[in-house]
């Protein structure tokens, strides 16, 4: 009973400001004459009409196959060279200053560079998309692997937990909490480079979409897809909330008890 | 009450499990040299329990990791059962002091026990009896499920010693497992090792700066110096095979034994190693019923 209370307490909590801006935003919009801010309502009424037919196929699906794939290449390849640079020391010192230099680099500039010669094709996309979510996986699994407790490796060499059963049993759970931090700034980022490569030289996706109703004056369909875009990275945010959940578990409990809780 | 003496320990004619020559290691770096031991010699017999004790920063840890194969010793060598150790022998377990981070917290009570076995390539059913028996000798045999920070220390120290136990060691070193517990578990504990220890006729080296702790436990005590460490004594405990906290430690001959390991380390804290003088044995102690 208690339970069922502060559940519909926390929804309460969640879900209030959102309802009121929501609220706000229709009666505010209701009567609205500007062409630029069209009524919510009038954007509600084209969304359907505007995403649910022939556009979830081809647009949105592109998008979400892109940034899917772009996301779990940069996960892949991040992990992987996180873990060989991690555990060597020179190797780390000799590509720290490059990786730096390369991590401040806004990663939408790299998008004129590489469409020049990538070409504008999916491949580009995904490129786009890996080389620039892949620095806060990469640095963070360096970090992580980094850290790696040296009482814990001492316990794992004394009972021959070495080689592929060290990588697999020792040293990535030991840098789960980094890596999953790194990931989840990678999927904002990606989500961003998305958008910003269909926008800048495509045929099809959301971005792409947005900027053709934007250039003909079709603004409530304009702002549809924002809402579109924003439902999407807040669906996907979801999903990772509960993968972290999921997988920093323990993570999360040992924090508890090492408060004292 | 005087008169007691204290016997040197008979080593030949003894089957010779772990022997540690002339070990000496010397740490470098930041254009520093510290020499953590000196030169350290002694041997532990099959199935024997022998205790080192030694003043804080006596470089006993650094010993551990000489003679575990986790560090390399600059001079000497550590020999197992004939076999020069150069890395982790698979004959071998360590418990070590920090239980909280020597156990995969990612992973329940039985898949920290069972991955060492695992790695031994033991067949499943195998394995799972390991497990149970190993958890079951400690105490703790429905924990299987839970993870080590959900334990009290104690618990997760009991943990850590199944799983070396369930490792199936000819050795099993430890060190300074109980200083992180509490008193009362730490006496639970001692008691555990000594029945381990008759159960599984396994050898025991067992490191700690605990004086009473090492008296109350081996079977023989090794006495370090300071820092660059030798051994200072080599001394046997003739103690009852049958041991409990309230009867043997309160006992004269504890008493005794226990003055006579604290005067020596009275006397390494102001010796070093360089200097070990010709009394660092004395066959007679003074105080029989000093507590």
């Amino acid at each position: 009973m208690n339970g069922i209370l502060r559940g519909g307490r926390g929804l309460f909590f969640a879900l209030a400001l959102p309802v009121v801006l929501v609220v706000a935003w229709w009666f505010g919009s209701a009567n609205s004459t500007n062409f630029f801010f069209p009524s919510l309502s009038s954007i509600l009424e084209t969304f359907g009409r505007t995403w649910f037919a022939e556009r979830m196929r081809a647009d949105v699906l592109p998008s979400v196959t892109r940034l899917l794939i772009g996301y779990a290449g940069a996960v892949v390849l991040g992990v992987a060279l996180g873990v060989v640079l991690g555990a060597n020391r020179t190797l780390r010192r000799i590509t720290e200053p490059v990786l730096e230099f390369f991590r401040a680099i806004p990663p939408p500039v790299l998008i004129p560079v590489l469409f020049l010669f990538a070409g504008i094709g999916n491949t580009a996309k995904v490129i786009v998309i890996v080389l620039g979510a892949l620095w806060p996986i990469l640095l963070n699994t360096v970090e992580g692997v980094r850290a790696v407790d040296e009482v814990l490796s001492d316990t794992s060499r004394c009972y021959r937990v070495t080689g592929w059963a060290r990588l697999r049993h020792l040293v990535l759970p030991a840098a789960s909490p980094q890596i999953v931090a790194g990931m989840r700034q990678a999927l904002s980022i990606s989500i961003i480079l998305m958008v910003i490569s269909e926008m800048f030289a495509s045929s099809n996706g959301l971005g792409f979409t947005i900027i053709q109703f934007q250039r003909s004056f079709a603004i409530p369909e304009m702002w549809s897809g924002i809402i579109l875009l924003g439902l999407l990275g807040f669906v996907l945010s979801l999903l990772f909330q509960l993968f972290e959940r999921r997988s920093l578990r323990w993570y999360q409990g040992l924090r508890r008890s090492q408060r004292g809780e | 009450m005087s008169g007691d003496t204290f016997a040197t320990p008979q080593t030949q004619d003894r089957d010779v499990l772990l022997d540690v020559r002339g070990v000496q290691k010397i740490y470098t770096g930041h254009g520093r040299t510290v020499e953590a031991i000196r030169d350290l010699t002694f041997s532990v017999g099959r199935g024997e329990l022998v205790c080192i004790v030694g003043p804080s920063g006596a470089g006993k840890t650094t010993l551990l990791k000489c003679i575990a194969g986790l560090l390399e010793p600059t001079a000497g060598t550590v020999t197992l059962d004939g076999q020069r150790v150069t890395r982790p022998p698979q004959s071998m377990a360590v418990v070590f002091q920090e239980y909280g981070r020597s156990l995969y917290p990612w992973k329940t009570v039985q898949q920290n026990v069972e991955l060492p076995l695992k790695q031994k390539k033991l067949p499943k059913a195998r394995r799972q009896e390991l497990v149970n028996e190993a958890l079951a000798a400690v105490g703790l045999g429905e924990v299987h499920d839970a993870y080590p920070w959900q334990l009290s220390g104690g618990m997760q120290q009991r943990v850590a010693i199944a799983r070396a136990v369930a490792y199936q060691p000819q050795v099993l070193l430890m060190d300074e497992p109980f200083a992180a517990v509490d008193a009362q578990t730490r006496a639970d504990l001692e008691d555990l090792i000594r029945s381990l220890w008759h159960k599984l006729g396994v050898t025991i080296l067992f490191v700690t700066h605990d004086i009473e702790e090492s008296v109350y436990l081996g079977q023989r005590v090794l006495v370090l110096s300071s820092s660059p460490t030798v051994v200072m004594e080599d001394l046997p405990i003739d103690l009852p095979d049958e041991r409990s906290q309230l009867e043997t430690r309160s006992g004269r001959r504890f008493a005794e034994l226990r003055h006579h390991v604290y005067e020596q380390i009275q006397l390494a804290k102001h010796r070093k190693g360089s200097e070990p003088g010709p009394d660092a044995t004395p066959d007679v102690v003074a105080h029989g019923n000093a507590v």
